[in-house]
């Protein structure tokens, strides 16, 4: 495919649908639709004046400490839930339990327990994105491959050497796979935790600007909550791409 | 200096093995299994299907606990995996490692076993060399063909230096012609660097054509049914050798012993040649 | 004795009766374990027991609001606004999937639209249908079918690029036509897929209705917690977790139950795996 082609197959319909706004937004006056220049002179407004610091980088570290905890916990737990039977056993039917408790009914008692603050959207953020993480570790390392693991044995490796040589990159996939999972869920109970209690955040905000009735704000948000959206999955398909690059071309060289 | 005389590196002395079938009740794979193996010797285990060979080279290998009797590396009784020991196995695509190059499978465990790096880097490429991968190094396993994959393999075991080399069927996946190819490179790394090898395998012309020893199993409960000599020149060639009148003999000899494992289950065996034994 | 070399002992025994039994047994250990905990941090105020009530309170509390008609209601709602935004999502879904993924041209034109408008968090929303609809179902409606839209579509894409071209072919040589192949070809292949995706949306949907009533204040279990908050009555927060948490494992144990019956003849199912 050529470049052009390519260029406008990417480009097409994005351009077409801002078109579409822009005319409808000119003809027409819509309640409920901002005109384009005007959100894009309140998005940075708004958003890359003083809020930046007092707010889009706290929502963004909130995310980012939730996800970050969700994973070297979710990993590590995993790993030994999934190398010790007797202990697989043992949580796997509490574990089920509490991982289909949807998240978000947690708010209330996570504000009595902890109060509104930073903390308490990292606990709720950690105990939603942990579980898609543990659970795809667990399901990795209980499937590793027997003569891959009975080479591990020949050739040696100590307890500690068979987990960074073979248990976690074995199931790296399967970790990804959860990572990626998790990524969506941690943007979600960011923005419901800031909507619901807090007195800072672009979730607290764009559910301000609508009680508000500030239209073209409040989509402003929304904008900025898409791109910090796709950004996260960008930059995770990049990461994916780099560390499963040898499962990538041994999942084609089998399709072969 | 004969056979005999050269230093034991491996013995295994009375091995038994009984495993726990998932219904409660219990099977005897192995049965009083002993035979000792010389350094520098080359022998091949062969047997009648289901007659745990790979039982049998699991309790070596030390992957598998035995019931009774002893494992014994070089002085040392085995209880799981030994320093010494290194398996080929034969399942080449799944037992390298897929997230590391060849390089990086074949320093791993001399890099774990704590090998100095410059040491390392040289028995890396010389155990490469040897295998004719010095220039494949930087790929990775999957990108290779079957018989190279097992080569890699070959490679991480020479460059771990063992007592002992033990391989499980390590060319039942592969075709004729690699299978052929990677026969003599196997005979060219004994020979090489003078080891000591224990190659299992379910065929009777490639248990002559390599070894230097052929020990027949019985069926399971698994014993040593004979223990036959393989007089062949040390020279050998896929054309030559395998056309050879002594060959023939050999193979005709190692056959019929096969086939009597196979008929005669539970068969007790005295080790005299050519003597018929009693079910 | 048929074979000589098999024979019971009694630590096979003992081995192969651990392997049944261990599971429930130590699976029940945790439940109970995780209980005694719960009750030592409130009998020893390790918590403000304002803040965790014991357990006895909370399942004292969970097993009166069966008696209470406004908690069926509220659970009415919150199943409701669940079972329509999935039927709706998958409808939408599959039909859009169908037109897009027939055409090789529709599919890459709209591949960067997808990929820009998917990760686009569904809560993020939530303002607008809250300006839109209120404090009514719609609200819930909108964020859950435009949270699931995406899952669906992207199953439904996944699974006609995975449509085996020599199934296709075999079934043209086979002489048949457009809606036998739709039937013995297009849709088992789409099937698993399709499944995949729904078990995900029932789950996500499950989220969003709570989370929306939560926040816009729809009648729900959301709603319900909201309110128990506001009274400050802690055991009635607990008990609606405990509540919304058996939602969560009855809606997962059904999705799962839909997807045996309806791929009983699969590989991810016969093999126990999930796809």
């Amino acid at each position: 495919m050529t470049l052009l082609k390519k260029t406008g197959y990417f480009l097409g319909i994005p351009l077409l649908l801002l078109a579409a706004w822009t005319v409808y937004t000119s003809t027409a006056t819509n309640f409920f639709i901002p005109e384009p220049a005007k959100l894009m002179d309140r998005f940075f407004k708004i958003w890359f004046s003083e809020r930046f610091v007092s707010d889009v980088l706290p929502s963004l570290s909130r995310l980012l400490a939730g996800l970050g905890l969700s994973i070297v916990i979710g990993i590590a737990v995993g790993a030994v839930i999934g190398y010790v039977r007797w202990i697989r056993w043992l949580f796997e039917p509490l574990f089920e339990f509490i991982r289909a408790i949807p998240s978000t009914i947690l708010i209330p008692v996570l504000l009595l327990l902890i109060g509104i603050n930073d903390s308490m959207k990292i606990t709720l953020i950690v105990f939603s994105c942990v579980w898609p993480i543990l659970l795809n570790t667990v399901a990795g390392v209980t499937s590793i491959d027997e003569v891959l693991q009975n080479t591990a044995k020949v050739i040696g490796l100590t307890k500690f050497d068979r987990m960074r040589y073979l248990v976690l990159p074995a199931a790296s996939p399967q970790i990804m796979a959860g990572i990626r999972q998790s990524l969506a869920v941690a943007l979600i109970l960011m923005v419901v935790s800031e909507m619901f209690a807090s007195t800072d955040g672009i979730g607290h905000w764009t559910i301000n600007f609508q009680n508000r009735v500030a239209i073209a704000e409040m989509w402003s948000g929304i904008l900025l909550l898409g791109i910090i959206g796709v950004t996260l999955s960008v930059v995770f398909q990049w990461f994916q791409k780099r560390i499963l690059a040898w499962y990538e071309g041994l999942k084609e060289k089998e399709n072969d | 200096m004969t056979r005999a005389q050269k230093p034991v590196r491996l013995k295994v002395d009375q091995v038994q093995k009984i495993y726990q079938t998932g219904a409660g009740t219990e099977f005897e794979a192995v049965r009083s299994l002993t035979f000792d193996l010389h350094d520098g010797e080359f022998a091949c285990l062969v047997g009648p299907s289901g007659s745990g060979k790979t039982t049998l080279l699991k309790c070596i290998a030390g992957l598998m606990r035995t019931t009774s009797g002893e494992v014994v590396l070089d002085g040392q009784s085995v209880n799981g995996p030994a320093k010494g020991m290194a398996v080929v196995f034969q399942e080449y695509g799944r037992s390298l490692f897929p997230w590391m190059t060849v390089e990086a499978n074949v320093d791993l465990p001399l890099k774990t076993s704590g090998v100095p790096k410059m040491e390392r880097a040289e028995r890396v490429r010389d155990a490469l060399e040897s295998v004719g991968l010095d220039k494949a190094g930087a790929k990775y396993p999957w990108q290779l063909s079957g018989g190279m994959q097992q080569r890699v393999a070959i490679a991480r075991a020479v460059a771990s230096q063992p007592s002992v080399l033990l391989m499980d069927e390590p060319f039942a996946a592969v075709d004729a012609q690699t299978r052929a190819d990677l026969e003599d490179l196997v005979r060219r790394i004994w020979r090489k660097h003078n080891m000591t090898i224990l190659f299992v395998t379910h065929d009777i012309d490639e248990s002559v054509y390599l070894a230097e020893r052929v020990l027949v199993l019985s069926s399971s409960p698994t014993v040593i049914q004979n223990d036959i000599e393989i007089d062949l020149p040390q020279e050998r060639d896929q054309l030559v050798t395998r056309s050879a009148a002594r060959f023939a003999e050999l193979r005709a000899e190692v056959y019929e012993r096969v086939q009597f494992a196979k008929t005669n289950i539970h068969a007790v065996v005295e080790p005299a040649r050519f003597t018929e034994a009693h079910a | 004795m048929a074979n000589p070399a098999i024979s019971a002992s009694p630590a096979a025994r003992r081995y192969s009766l651990w392997l049944k039994t261990g599971p429930a047994a130590l699976g029940t250990l945790g439940f109970l374990g995780f209980l005694g905990l719960w009750q030592m941090v409130s009998t020893f105020g390790i918590v403000d027991p304002r803040h965790m009530p014991p357990p006895a309170a909370v399942f004292e509390r969970f097993a009166a609001n069966f008696a209470y008609t406004d908690f069926w209601v509220a659970t009415g709602h919150t199943l409701r606004a669940w079972l329509l935004g999935v039927l709706i999502s998958t409808a939408a879904g599959l039909v859009v999937g169908v037109i897009i993924g027939s055409s090789r041209v529709l599919v890459r034109a709209t591949h960067s639209t997808i990929e820009f408008l998917r990760p686009i968090p569904a809560v993020a929303l939530i303002p607008i249908a809250a300006l839109l609809f209120g404090p009514r179902i719609g609200s819930e409606l909108m964020i859950i079918i435009y949270a699931c839209f995406w899952i669906i579509l992207i199953q439904v894409l996944y699974g006609i690029a995975d449509l085996d071209k020599v199934a296709l072919d075999t079934a043209r040589t086979l002489r048949m036509d457009f809606p036998q192949r739709v039937r013995y070809v297009i849709f088992p292949t789409l099937l698993p897929f399709l499944m995949t995706g729904l078990r995900l949306a029932a789950t996500v949907a499950l989220i969003l209705a709570i989370s929306v009533e939560l926040i816009v204040g729809t009648p729900g279990l959301g709603q319900e917690v909201a309110f128990a908050q506001i009274n400050g009555s802690a055991p009635a927060i607990y008990a609606l977790i405990i509540t919304s948490g058996l939602l969560g494992i009855a809606i997962n144990s059904l999705m799962r139950f839909v997807e045996r019956k309806t791929l009983f003849w699969h590989e991810s199912v016969r093999g126990g795996k999930a796809a």
